[in-house]
């Protein structure tokens, strides 16, 4: 893993002691919020609906044990004792308060970790597939990529005023499992004739306007990565859309310009600056790519592991849900479950943290990461250790064997939080998982993800949820938007509205018939709701969602 | 003829903690929306804002929420309002288990 160096630490404790300095001269009056608010956000703070909340960085979603302690740590001195994990692996702490908050700040910097820009118009924190050096369909690992990118990015003068918010991720498999297509700039590392090289993806993006990414260059070799993104973000700085919010991001840049365009606009700076660029980036990937060296994997028997394997059917179906494939011989990708029916979606007690933290210490090269699907993976167990694992998770409450199903499902703080929502989101979610575990058809129905958000900003990903949730505020009630057949992953697409929303008691009900639909609806197990949408259409399941206009047609 | 003005309170976070906070009759912040001072009267309404919003040392962000008289004293209209006085709806954190 990358650690710190001199200047990391250096340029922190620089950070946090001007920021520190800062809420000082709010508290004492010399600061108006107007002044106040864009320093504070810079380091990771808002406001929400019923306190501040402090947003924290987890760069490609990745952290060691040492750090996931520190997490809970803090989450029990100065907050409620719990965080939440976030679609853009973060973390947000929903209860601290201002005069605190720089001793949190110290608190990270102690393990190396921050707030800044995790808001602003500036380049965010630079996700990555949440298997990274680990996964099985790997071309190589995108993280010392993302750590370049940040490097990079942090700080750069050029882009602290950026139109909008700047969000890149990466990925290093076919398999998109960091929603590359829904992002400014999406990288996917490609192995092109023994070169490695990037399918580089611009101009994707949720919120109100949700696109899918386009791309803007088959294969850019390795090393030309920093001048060509620099380019991009340099055109963008130009022609994005000051003048209007909604229009700013670069997806409508992309879109009003045309992706032609700005791809002879991207190429023609390309060229500009590539010689700007003599090779001192290159330098530090090889550095980054020696630090992100894969562990030394052990060679261990499998006899325990298959005997609880085939004795074990709560075991069996756990490691059938949770465990992902490895590319080292006899390891697995363990992804812990913050979904536990009726939990709320992404949230570790400090105890939870603690227990993780433990088990990467003692079973998983000490590596944690975050998924954008709000759960935590250890990524590099070896299989022997599996049955170990499962029982303290159980006893923790985060042995739920849902990963990837209906249960499993993204939402954002919505209204219980958040001070831009317009409705809540978080009960929807508690209520599907429970009333999908009370039916007891979760794993009948296999692979299907549900994300909710809680306003038209789409922080819960609905847009690309094979079932999403929207919640709207429609004359002063909850009012909640289905759309179907979104899809995140290597074939994205955004969900079509299914018709007339729904209100707060009448929702989980009508997702409800949707996946009872489906399950009449489908050619056998093995077609997933994804696959069904595809191959009928809406009809049907519109018919699921509107039984009394069937009846109403039909009269 | 004019449009009926909806009654009002003043509301806002305060500065150290963040808790939603509501402007009474005699300029003091309470956290507890009955006691808020209920106005009646648009161009007052304008004043007490602009009150509040003077008072940066103590609040972030005050805003005038619609509010009705109810036998306690003020309530919330909309359910954002309803929720503020409340606390998250999925942990017993925040005023609903707080003595304000
Ligand atoms: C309370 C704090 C939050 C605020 C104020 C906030 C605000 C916003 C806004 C205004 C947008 C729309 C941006 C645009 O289209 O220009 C947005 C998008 C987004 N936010 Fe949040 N958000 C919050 C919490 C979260 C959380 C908790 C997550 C993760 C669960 C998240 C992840 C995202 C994602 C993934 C998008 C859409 C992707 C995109 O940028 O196009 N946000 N957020
Ligand atoms: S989608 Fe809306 S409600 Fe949900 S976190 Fe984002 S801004 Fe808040």
């Amino acid at each position: 893993m990358y650690s710190y160096t001199e200047f990391d630490d250096a340029f922190l404790a620089e950070r946090n002691r001007q920021f520190r300095a800062q809420v000082e001269r709010r508290i004492d009056g010399a600061l108006t919020e107007d002044e106040f608010k864009p320093l504070r956000l810079m380091n990771g703070l808002y406001l929400q609906l019923h306190a501040y909340m402090l947003r924290v960085a987890i760069p490609y979603g990745t952290l060691n044990s040492g750090q996931m302690r520190q997490l809970a740590m803090i989450a029990e001195r100065w907050d409620k004792g719990y965080g939440h994990f976030t679609t853009r692996q973060n973390i947000q702490y929903n209860w601290p308060k201002l005069r605190d908050v720089p001793d949190m700040l110290d608190a990270l910097a102690e393990v190396g970790m921050h707030a800044i820009q995790t808001s602003g118009n500036t380049i965010r924190n630079v996700t990555a597939d949440h298997f990274a050096g680990a996964a099985a369909d790997e071309v190589a690992d995108p993280r010392p990529v993302a750590e370049l990118l940040r490097q990079w990015s942090t700080d750069h003068p050029e882009f602290q005023f950026l139109p909008r918010k700047f969000k890149i991720a990466v990925t290093g498999a076919e398999a998109d499992r960091a929603v590359i297509r829904a992002h400014d700039i999406g990288l996917q590392l490609v192995q092109q004739d023994g070169e490695i090289g990037f399918r580089v993806i611009v101009g994707g993006g949720l919120g109100r306007t949700p696109m899918i990414g386009k791309v803007i260059r088959e294969f850019l070799p390795k090393a030309d990565l920093l001048p060509y993104a620099e380019a991009i973000v340099h055109v963008y700085n130009q022609l994005g859309r000051r003048d209007n919010k909604y229009k700013a991001r670069i997806k409508i840049t992309v879109h009003e310009n045309g992706i032609d365009t700005i791809r002879e606009m991207v190429e023609a700076r390309f060229d500009q600056i590539r010689g700007e660029f003599p090779g001192a980036d290159q330098a530090l990937l090889t550095e980054l790519e020696a630090a992100f060296a894969a562990p030394d994997f052990a060679a261990k028997p499998l006899g325990a592991y298959d005997t609880a394997y085939r004795a074990d059917p709560v075991f069996r179906s756990w490691v059938d849900t949770n465990v992902a494939a490895h590319r080292a011989e006899g390891y697995g990708i363990v992804t812990i479950s913050l979904k536990a029916h009726g939990a709320t979606p992404g949230d570790a007690s400090a105890d939870q943290m603690r227990l993780m933290a433990d088990l990467a210490e003692r079973y998983g090269h000490n590596e944690l990461r975050i998924s954008h699907e709000q759960n935590v993976i250890l990524p590099h167990v070896h299989r022997a250790d599996l049955p170990v694992i499962h029982a303290e998770l159980q006893r923790a409450g985060l042995g739920t064997a849902n990963v990837g199903l209906a249960s499993d499902i993204i939402a954002c703080p919505g209204m219980d939080y958040c001070a831009l929502a317009t409705a809540r989101s978080i009960p929807i979610a508690q209520q599907i998982a429970e009333r999908i575990d009370d039916l007891k058809i979760e794993h009948e129905v296999g692979a299907l993800k549900i994300k909710i958000s809680g306003c038209i900003n789409a922080c819960g990903h609905h847009h690309v949820g094979h079932i999403g949730i929207l919640g709207l505020d429609r004359a002063g009630v909850e009012n909640y938007q289905i759309t179907l057949g979104g899809d995140g992953s290597e074939t994205a697409a955004i969900g079509e509205r299914a018709g007339p929303g729904f209100s707060y008691d009448a929702i989980v009900p009508a997702i409800e018939r949707l996946i009872l639909a489906y399950l009449e609806l489908r050619d056998g197990a093995e077609e997933t709701f994804l696959q069904a949408y595809r191959r009928l259409g809406p009809a049907p399941f519109k018919a699921a969602l509107y039984p009394e206009q069937e009846k109403a047609h039909a009269a | 003829m004019a449009r009926r003005f909806t009654p009002k309170v003043v509301t806002a976070n305060a500065l150290l903690d963040g808790d939603v906070v509501y402007l009474t009759a005699d300029d003091h912040w309470t956290r507890d929306h009955t006691k808020a001072e209920l106005i009646e009267d648009e161009a007052h309404a304008a004043i007490r804002l602009l009150d509040a919003q003077a008072r940066q040392s103590e609040i972030v962000g005050a805003y005038l929420a619609d509010a009705t008289a109810g036998p306690d004293g003020p309530e919330p209209v909309h359910f954002r309002e309803a929720f503020r006085t409340r606390g998250p709806s999925n942990y017993a954190h925040g005023k609903q288990v707080e003595p304000s």
